[in-house]
């Protein structure tokens, strides 16, 4: 079942609404070990209609295998919802922290890049620089790369969280 | 599929459902009688005997002392004090596959539910309806690791269709009557609810309202219009068809619906493991069982057809061998209730999601029957060139000539209950099945010991009918203590013995994959003298070592009605089971005996 190769192509968004319980929960996440789809992040967290919980997969597979996954998370008998997000336009938000070492090229550098990610400084030491960045995945990911060569020391990502757009027409403001 | 309209129904019927936890939130219908009157142990019995629960397989222990105490003045309920948890659910997995009804298991705390798992996962496979009831410890000391503390939910998780853990007694009654709502509607499977014991103890409401309304399950039963129309037109125009019919088709008790649409229509129909008996062997469009050990003219058949309907069947790798070399030219229809089963291991032209016994009548009536007539004269000269082998009668009792002689015996119309092996495949091929909910065998899973408590609970579902346990020397010792029960609740199961001193199949599996290096699979003279295992546990004992004995030996079995009756069939014990698809193998490229393999 799982694919060997990953590519941002066969990355698949899906947004699943449940009823809040851990043992919901726990059933999704078994459905990818148990059956061997690939995972790359999940959120969970409860909604704002009481009793709910949306849950953000990402996960890679060609188009059978996030069918297949699809049903899988359908078959659970507490979701209500499961939204694949791939081909829809969707808001999609990502949070990470990034700590970089300033000791190769000091800070100005450093917050220069951060300004152009509008990433924020949230914490400074001697020899180091704490970032928050946020946006879509590739955004972060495009911050974490230029950042690579001064030196990461620590990292923590959310994963992505995200919405279907309201207005399906076409816009570009991601 | 789900919608967001269901999602603002869902909160509602939550808040609603649940019998509310003040008086002030109770929703206005709430019956009068819904007083804080019962405990918890009370309200279990008073619900499971509102479901229409007439027989329970249960065995006590410290966190479900509340409940037997309730058993103790309770005379309504039948309760069977199995030996052990395993067969208890196997007992009560037979109750169900035999009646359609869901089997219910009562077992302790920790060990007592780790005990129902093989159980619980051998009933998943076959989506089987059960519902597992487990004691748990009290609430405050979850997670303590109190003793007999297992987390059960845990555990059974990926082998459940739903599990609950009861945190407040107000909502047992409801959990109840949605766990016994889910094992049976869509695809059927086992559910456990884990009753801490404080739950068992403490009072709280039953309301008696039956109404069970779960808005993200609602399975897809009608089928999809074009789709059915389009099956239907490719059946119509087909030059080669074929029908497999799976386990669905006695799970949605659609065996009437397949029959008479495969009779009007005049097209080959063969069945799986799980699907004998959805439609009579005796019929002239049957051809048996495919698959691993079916007969060469249904794989044949299977790999030539050029438009097949799979009805409530899954392509297991079990039938469908080399899955590059499974029925390549075959345009596909496949009629399944869950989404999840279609296209899961072989692509599908013409997927209908919804119920066998809807699907098929709405199809039956827009299709023409095909003319097929060169298939058929294909088919039979495959039946004539190939038929199901079986050995020349001598003074031996060969393995297939016992499970002929039973049929005989039993005119067909025996419910037989296999445990897992050669004897089992066997029992599927020379068996003449001709009635639904009358074969019996854990198929997914291939779980041993389950052959003759499944044949108990069936035999108490069915005490009209006739219980022949077809089972192996391996398989019979995995669960013999239940001989035990069998005696106390005098169950009538005819237990028959193929016994060929050894785990046959694994035997045979050595024999062609492993040169014939036969590790740690002969029993050879360790056997138990399986007849004084029978007397001493109060039951009848009786050996056959020739064909006359063997008849004469059966023919008295059938006219014991009081108790278990063990039949030691002393077989040929070099025997194999053929056709054999060699694992890896496609379809088609079957071997047909021991000669052939070398």
């Amino acid at each position: 079942m799982s694919t060997t190769t990953i590519t941002k192509d066969s990355r698949h968004t899906l947004s699943v609404l449940v009823k809040h319980n851990l043992n919901t929960f726990s059933r999704i996440i078994g459905i990818f070990s148990g059956k061997g789809f690939e995972l790359e992040s999940v959120t969970f967290a409860s909604e704002a209609e009481r009793g709910m919980a949306r849950i953000t997969i990402t996960t890679y597979g060609n188009e059978e295998t996030v069918e297949q996954i699809n049903k899988h998370l359908h078959n659970v008998i507490d979701v209500l919802k499961v939204t694949d997000l791939t081909h829809k336009k969707c808001i999609e938000r990502e949070l990470a922290i990034v700590k970089v070492s300033t000791a190769k090229v000091g800070r100005p550098e450093i917050m220069l890049i951060a300004q152009a990610f509008k990433a924020k400084v949230i914490d400074i030491t001697a020899d180091k620089l704490a970032l928050e960045v946020t946006g879509n995945t590739d955004k972060v990911d495009a911050m974490i790369e230029v950042l690579k060569p001064y030196g990461i020391t620590e990292m923590s990502r959310t994963g992505s969280v995200a919405l279907k757009r309201e207005f399906q027409g076409a816009v570009n403001i991601n | 599929m789900k919608s967001t309209e269901s999602t603002s129904t869902a909160l509602k019927s939550d808040q609603t459902a649940k019998p509310g936890v003040t008086e002030s939130t109770a929703p206005e219908t709430m019956p009068v009688q819904a007083a804080l009157t019962h405990n918890g142990a009370d309200i279990l019995i008073k619900t499971l005997a509102d479901l229409g629960v007439d027989t329970i397989f249960g065995y006590p222990g410290g966190a479900v002392l509340p409940v037997y105490d309730t058993l103790f003045d309770n005379h309504d309920l039948n309760h069977v004090l199995i030996r052990h948890e395993q067969a208890g659910t196997h007992a009560a997995d037979g109750y169900a596959r035999a009646t359609g009804k869901p089997g219910v298991v009562l077992a302790t705390s920790g060990p007592g539910g780790t005990n129902t798992v093989t159980g619980i996962a051998t009933a998943m496979m076959d989506s089987i309806p059960l519902v597992v009831f487990t004691g748990q410890v009290p609430t405050g000391v979850i997670g303590n690791d109190a003793f007999q503390e297992a987390d059960i939910v845990g555990i059974t998780r990926p082998i459940t269709k739903q599990n609950y853990l009861v945190r407040d007694v107000n909502e047992l009654e409801h959990v109840i009557r949605e766990a016994f709502h889910i094992a049976t509607n869509g695809r059927p499977g086992p559910v456990l609810v884990d009753l801490p014991k404080d739950m068992l103890n403490t009072k709280g409401r039953f309301s008696g309202m039956k109404k069970v309304d779960i808005p993200s399950f609602k399975p897809t039963v009608n089928g999809h219009h074009p789709q059915i129309a389009k099956a239907a037109e490719m059946l119509s125009n087909a030059k080669k068809p074929l029908i497999y019919v799976g386990g669905g088709a006695i799970l949605g008790e659609a065996w009437e619906e397949v029959t008479a649409f495969a009779e009007r229509m005049n097209i080959p129909v063969t069945t799986t493991l799980m699907g004998l008996g959805a439609f009579p062997e005796s019929k002239p469009q049957s051809l048996g069982m495919l698959g691993m050990h079916g007969t060469w003219y249904a794989n044949m058949a299977m790999t030539e057809c050029d438009v097949l309907i799979a009805v409530g069947a899954r392509f297991d790798d079990r039938v469908t061998g080399r899955l590059d070399g499974f029925s390549q030219n075959s345009r596909k229809i496949h009629i399944d209730i869950d989404p999840s089963c279609i296209g899961k291991n072989v692509p599908v032209e013409v997927p209908i999601v919804g119920d066998v016994k809807r699907v098929i009548p709405a199809i039956d009536k827009l299709a023409t029957p095909p003319e097929i007539s060169e298939w058929w004269d294909t088919i039979h000269t495959w039946q004539k060139e190939h038929p199901l082998v079986v050995p020349e009668a001598d003074d031996k009792i060969y393995p297939q000539h016992m499970v002929k002689m039973i049929s005989e015996v039993t005119e067909g119309n025996a419910i037989v209950v296999t445990d897992v092996g050669q004897h089992q495949m066997w029992a599927a091929q020379h068996y003449n099945y001709n009635h639904p909910r009358s074969w019996i065998s854990s198929g997914g899973l291939g779980t041993m010991g389950y052959g003759f408590p499944a044949a108990m609970g069936a035999a108490l579902a069915c005490p009209d009918r006739d219980v022949v346990c077809i089972t192996g020397d391996g398989g019979f010792q995995m669960s013999s203590y239940e001989l035990a029960t069998a005696v106390e609740y005098k169950i009538p199961v005819k237990i028959a013995l193929m016994n060929n001193n050894c785990l046959g199949m694994v035997r045979q599996w050595q024999q062609l994959f492993y040169n014939n290096r036969t590790s740690y699979s002969v029993f050879g003279s360790n056997n138990p003298d399986f007849v004084k295992m029978a007397e001493c546990y109060g039951a009848v004992g009786m050996r056959a070592t020739n064909p006359a004995e063997m008849r004469e030996v059966l023919t008295e079995a059938m006219k014991i009605k009081d108790g278990p009756v063990l039949m030691d069939f002393r077989v040929v014990e070099t025997e194999n089971c053929y056709p054999m698809v060699p694992s890896g193998a496609a379809l088609n490229e079957m071997v047909e005996s021991d000669e052939e393999c070398k």
